[in-house]
Formats: structure tokens, C-alpha cells, sequence
């Protein structure tokens, strides 16, 4: 077993009295990729905030490698470059050309200089095959380049782990294939991956492991074909028929819709 | 007659400028560092510029200048036209806080959630990542208060700064046709406009960022 690089412990969140977590206690280990699903609502998007500590957990212990980031001392904005995150509705910088937004971590965060800069900016474009792109702004670009723009905003600060919030969900259908591509190739490269999605084709492929959470708490955790095949639940082989009802399940497929 | 009217009331041109140049920016710099404190900044100091705003806002611009003007020339010694450009300045602020809270609460959350993301500290996401394009958003409303300083740059002569208005005034005493002097006057004020919106025009096309 290679080193913890995410460990989480008795994680919780409450918005008003509504618990949203409760006692989530999981690890992911170095070039895991680990695809956490589950019903809407049932805190995933939550429990990616807290880890790179966009939102304040009530209660638990999160570490990153062997360091403790939930202690008050913590330095956040480092926590955060060592953790990449890929949102559902790509947030890429809109005054900013593709590069420009590649680079403005490495200059303004990392604080490298500008020829640099670019250098690794238009590697990390060349990574997720938009190199021709660089000069052009989101809005000019369609929703898989955005995304794969902002995977490659987050790959440039060399993260030891990227989260993805539904990367794909706010997609049409036919890009959804080229963002699966890269994350493919991200996770066969050993990048350790923590995936919130509702591709099930993906994560049957590529996870090494499936989270299964609903209302709040972690209900299975296993590998793909354990949660596929033989679920210790009843209510992870319901979730898992009927979504895989809803977004297909061929891999070369697009999948059947956003979510 | 006319053209030497015209010409003395042309002389005030430089002032009405030279007073819209020192108010507009000033009144920038202040407008911008407040409605920044007023979105991010703490609770208490935000409030604080909030009944700042208001007060600039909820009295008029005549009377803010009497007083502005005798608090500020009675404790530095400043000339009545630097007096009244700061004035007017100060009075600016109010208005121009408001234009860039607008611009600033216009950016949606994610932006500043993304640039956190990827370790940029708040300042530093609030300057080149929200800032940016706060102020690209700013540029349409921004161009009224622009328009708003140089006819209130008149005010001055309230004071006794000899700018357009005043001289105009002079004018229309000495020569009994207030018509021709006012009207002068009008069109000096006119062209000026013109000419600062479509400076603002060529900046806000310059900054266009493509495809939004």
C-alpha cells in the first residue's frame, strides 16, 4: 500500500440543523483515483470544499500526506496549492486567455518568473491537447476546452491531488468524452484523483476504488467490481442500476445527459 | 465683442478641466479603496463607508462643497481651486463606491472560490482576478459620474474659482446678453463631454474582453 496522501476522519458539516455529513472517515492513498458517488444533496460537492478547506468542517480531522490541516495554525492558501479542484461549471478566469489562466497561479501564487511561467503553462495545455488554444478567452472556447483549460489550471501548480467536482455534469453530451479522455490519462499517469461524477463508465474503468454515499454518510467503499457485482448494500445496487439506467454505460459513449 | 467674450470665457476651459482632472481621479482612488472595504472588508468599517456613501449621496453637492471647503481650508492652506477640486473630489467618491460595489458584487462567487482554489491569497485574487474584471463592468456606469464631475466642476465658481460658469457670469453683468454668454458656456461644457466619452468609449473597447 503506497502513502495516504488524503486522509479523512470523523468529517462533519451541518448547514442550519441539517447535517450534511456525518462522521465521514476515508483514505486516499497516492495515485489512487477514487470516484465517490451518490444521490444529489447528499454532500459530495460538500465534502470536496471541506477537504481543500473552501468550507469550514463542524467536526472531524483532515490530513494532507502526514500534516493535520484542519488546526486552526494552518496556512490555507498553501493547503490549497497542493490541492488541485476542478469545478462542475469550470470557473475559468473570463479576463484571461487559456494561457493567461494556466499562468496566473504559477506567477502570482508560486511567484515564478514570467518566461517560466509559460513554459509549464503551455506543457500543461500540450497535456490536455489545447496548445493551438492558448491564445484564445472562454468565451471562445467551447465547455470540454474550458474544462480542460481548468484541469490544466489546476495540474500547473503540481498538486498532490486533484478534486473534481461533477466535471462533466454541466456539459453537453458530446464533450463530455474528451474531459473523460484527459482525467484517463491523468489517473494512468498516477495522479491521485478524487472524482465526484455520475459517469459510471469511468469510474467502472478507471477507479480504483468507488466511494457510494447517500444522506450524508459513506455507505460502501470498495473496489468497482465489489460495488458492481456485490454490493454488501441494498441501497448501493439500487443507486448503481439506476444510474447506470440513466448515463449508460459504454465507455465510448458520451453518456446520456448532463445532471 | 463676442469673440473676445467668448475667448475670456474660453480661458476658464483650463480650470474646469484642471478641477474635473483632480476630482476624477481622487475621487477614484478613494471610490475604488472604499467599495472594496465595503464588499470584502469587516463588517464594522464596511458599515462605516456605507453611512460614508450615503451622506456623500443624500446632501447636495453645493452644500457638501461649503462645508468641505471650509473644513479643508481651514485647516491646510490650500488655494480655492485645489480646495474645491478635492472637494469635489470627496463628493465624487461617494458615487464612484457605488458604481464599483455594483461592478465588484457583479462578479459571481466563483471566481474568487476558483482563484482561492489554486492558493492565491484573498487580496491577491481580489486584485487580479475580480478587480479586472469589476472594472471592465464599471466602465458604462463609470462614464456618467464622469460626465457628472465636469458639469459639477461649475460649483466651483461658488467658491470664487474663476472657471467657466463664473466667467460666463461676468460676461452676461458686463455686456446685458446673458443668452450669448450662457450659451458659450453651454457648448464649452458640451464639447468637453463629448470629448471624455469618447475617451471612455475607445477604453472601453480597448479592454473589451472577446467574445463576452
Amino acid at each position: 500500500m503506497t502513502e495516504p496522501i488524503i486522509k479523512v476522519q470523523d468529517l462533519s458539516k451541518c448547514y442550519g440543523d441539517k447535517q450534511i455529513l456525518k462522521n465521514i472517515t476515508f483514505t486516499v492513498h497516492e495515485s489512487d483515483t477514487i470516484v465517490l458517488i451518490g444521490p444529489s444533496g447528499t454532500g459530495k460537492s460538500t465534502l470536496l470544499r471541506c477537504i481543500n478547506l473552501l468550507t469550514k468542517a463542524d467536526g472531524g480531522r483532515i490530513w494532507l500526506g502526514d500534516e493535520e490541516i484542519t488546526v486552526p495554525e494552518i496556512n490555507e492558501d498553501v493547503v490549497r496549492r497542493n490541492i488541485g479542484m476542478v469545478f462542475q461549471d469550470f470557473l475559468l478566469f473570463n479576463h484571461l486567455t487559456a494561457m493567461g489562466n494556466v499562468k496566473i497561479g504559477l506567477t502570482k501564487v508560486l511567484e515564478l518568473d514570467d518566461e517560466e511561467a509559460e513554459r509549464i503553462a503551455m506543457d500543461q495545455l500540450k497535456r490536455v491537447g489545447l496548445e493551438e488554444n492558448a491564445e484564445q478567452y472562454p468565451g471562445q472556447l467551447s465547455g470540454g476546452q474550458k474544462q480542460r483549460v481548468a484541469i490544466a489550471r489546476s495540474l500547473a501548480m503540481n498538486p498532490r491531488v486533484i478534486l473534481f467536482d461533477e466535471p462533466t455534469s454541466a456539459l453537453d453530451p458530446e464533450l463530455i468524452g474528451e474531459v473523460l479522455e484527459v482525467m484517463k490519462m491523468l489517473a494512468q499517469e498516477g495522479m491521485t484523483m478524487l472524482v465526484v461524477t455520475h459517469e459510471i463508465g469511468f469510474a467502472r474503468e478507471v477507479a480504483d476504488r468507488i466511494i457510494f454515499m447517500e444522506h450524508g454518510v459513506i455507505v460502501e467503499d470498495g473496489p468497482p467490481q465489489d460495488l458492481f457485482y456485490s454490493p454488501k448494500e441494498e441501497r448501493t445496487r439500487e443507486f448503481l442500476w439506476k444510474i447506470s439506467e440513466l448515463y449508460g454505460s459504454s465507455d465510448d459513449e458520451a453518456g446520456a445527459g448532463g445532471g | 465683442m463676442l469673440i473676445e467674450s467668448a475667448k475670456f470665457i474660453l480661458m476658464g476651459t483650463g480650470i474646469t478641466i484642471g478641477v474635473t482632472a483632480i476630482a476624477l481621479p481622487f475621487g477614484f482612488l478613494v471610490g475604488l479603496l472604499f467599495s472594496m472595504i465595503r464588499v470584502y472588508g469587516n463588517p464594522t468599517i464596511s458599515r462605516i463607508v456605507a453611512l460614508y456613501s450615503t451622506v456623500m449621496r443624500g446632501v447636495p453637492p453645493i452644500v457638501l462643497l461649503f462645508l468641505l471647503y471650509f473644513v479643508i481650508a481651514g485647516s491646510i492652506n490650500l488655494s480655492p481651486f485645489l480646495a474645491g477640486s478635492f472637494a469635489l473630489g470627496i463628493i465624487s467618491s461617494g458615487y464612484q463606491l457605488e458604481i464599483f460595489r455594483g461592478g465588484l458584487q457583479s462578479i459571481g462567487s466563483g471566481q474568487m472560490m476558483a482563484a482561492r482554489s489554486i492558493g492565491m491569497t484573498k487580496n491577491r485574487s481580489i486584485w487580479f482576478i475580480i478587480l479586472p474584471q469589476a472594472l471592465r463592468i464599471s466602465i458604462p456606469s463609470w462614464s456618467n459620474e464622469v460626465a457628472t464631475v465636469i458639469k459639477d466642476s461649475s460649483l466651483v465658481y461658488a467658491i470664487g474659482v474663476a472657471e467657466i460658469l463664473r466667467r460666463a457670469q461676468y460676461v452676461s453683468a458686463r455686456t446685458y446678453q446673458p443668452f450669448l454668454a450662457f450659451s458659450v458656456a453651454a457648448v464649452i461644457y458640451y464639447a468637453i463631454n463629448l470629448v471624455a466619452n469618447r475617451l471612455i468609449k475607445i477604453v472601453e473597447d480597448r479592454t473589451r474582453i472577446p467574445a463576452t
